[in-house]
């Protein structure tokens, strides 16, 4: 026995619901970007799987972008939560209703 | 033998740092459980070869990013414990557990069963070649040398463009967190504070 590409593969998914089950239910918005981070680090699990399996190295590029972009979205969203917490005292993803209809 | 024990391993750290992050109840300690999944994700890259990618899994969101995580924290003084006990929306968390649960089965279900043709779905590709002409892994080459092959011959172009959009997530981020109001800055020089 040993460890195949499946492996991989459903750890990761374990670790992609863990992290889709944690962005529903908590509502502390640096928690719900943490759990994103999980989300993206599932999908590089998979991406670098899939390019040992096929022999191509197509994967890790696509790992190393994923990097970029989520070093992207952490820099924006927490400067987005920075500037939300001058204007109301608590963090609570249930406070922001300025979007409202 | 060693990789099963390897695997097995990495897969606790990931999954029990996971768990620390969706379960505990202080930012801090969330983040922290996040140091650990990462960790654990680059020994799995290592245990394939790519070791690079481990590299910058370590630096960029072992470093970086937890570290603007833990900044954010600490400056904003959010680093309080929240009560997990009470749940505002009733019946939020049984439905996103029953969600997770179906995505599970999605995701596996895709992974061993479903697709066209293929009795084992997204796992008969592994048998089959790429369509576009792949560039092979080689263990003889390094890691770095295959991924900057790829990088800066197929993928020049979106490499390029990440470096526009790094420019304006920088940018981007000074915007938002600028002053705008220009409201109480006490600016604290020690040359004219005496004055």
């Amino acid at each position: 026995m040993e460890v195949t590409a499946t492996w991989y593969l459903i750890l990761s998914a374990l670790l992609f619901t863990m992290g889709l089950v944690g962005l529903l239910v908590r509502r502390n918005p640096l928690i719900m970007f943490m759990c994103v981070e999980l989300m993206l680090n599932a999908v590089n699990i998979s991406f670098v799987a899939f390019s040992g399996a096929l022999n191509d190295v197509a994967g890790r590029t696509a790992v190393f972008f994923v990097l970029v972009v989520a070093a992207a979205e952490v820099v924006v969203g927490l400067s987005l939560v920075v500037a939300l917490m001058r204007r109301r005292p608590t963090l609570t993803a249930d406070d922001l209703t300025a979007l409202r209809g | 033998m060693v990789d099963i024990i390897v695997f097995l391993i990495s897969a606790a750290i990931i999954l029990g740092g996971a768990a620390g992050v969706i379960a505990s109840n202080h930012p801090v300690h969330a983040a922290l459980s996040l140091v650990a999944t990462f960790f654990g994700v680059a020994v799995l890259f290592v245990q394939q070869s790519a070791h690079f990618l481990a590299l910058v899994q370590v630096v960029v969101y072992a470093g970086a990013i937890v570290v603007l995580f833990l900044f954010v924290i600490m400056l904003l003084g959010v680093d309080e414990t929240e009560d997990l006990t009470v749940e505002p929306l009733g019946g939020q968390r049984q439905l996103a557990g029953i969600l997770g649960v179906l995505v599970l089965g999605l995701i596996l279900g895709g992974l061993f069963v479903a697709g066209p043709g293929g009795d084992r779905g997204a796992l008969a590709l592994t048998g089959q070649q790429s369509k576009t002409l792949p560039i092979e892994l080689d263990e003889s080459e390094s890691d770095v040398q295959l991924l900057a092959e790829d990088l800066f011959t197929r993928n020049v172009v979106a490499f390029e463009a990440t470096a526009l959009l790094l420019t304006i997530a920088t940018v981007g981020a000074v915007v938002l967190v600028r002053n705008q109001g220009g409201e109480d800055v006490v600016v604290d020089e020690p040359g004219t504070a005496s004055a």
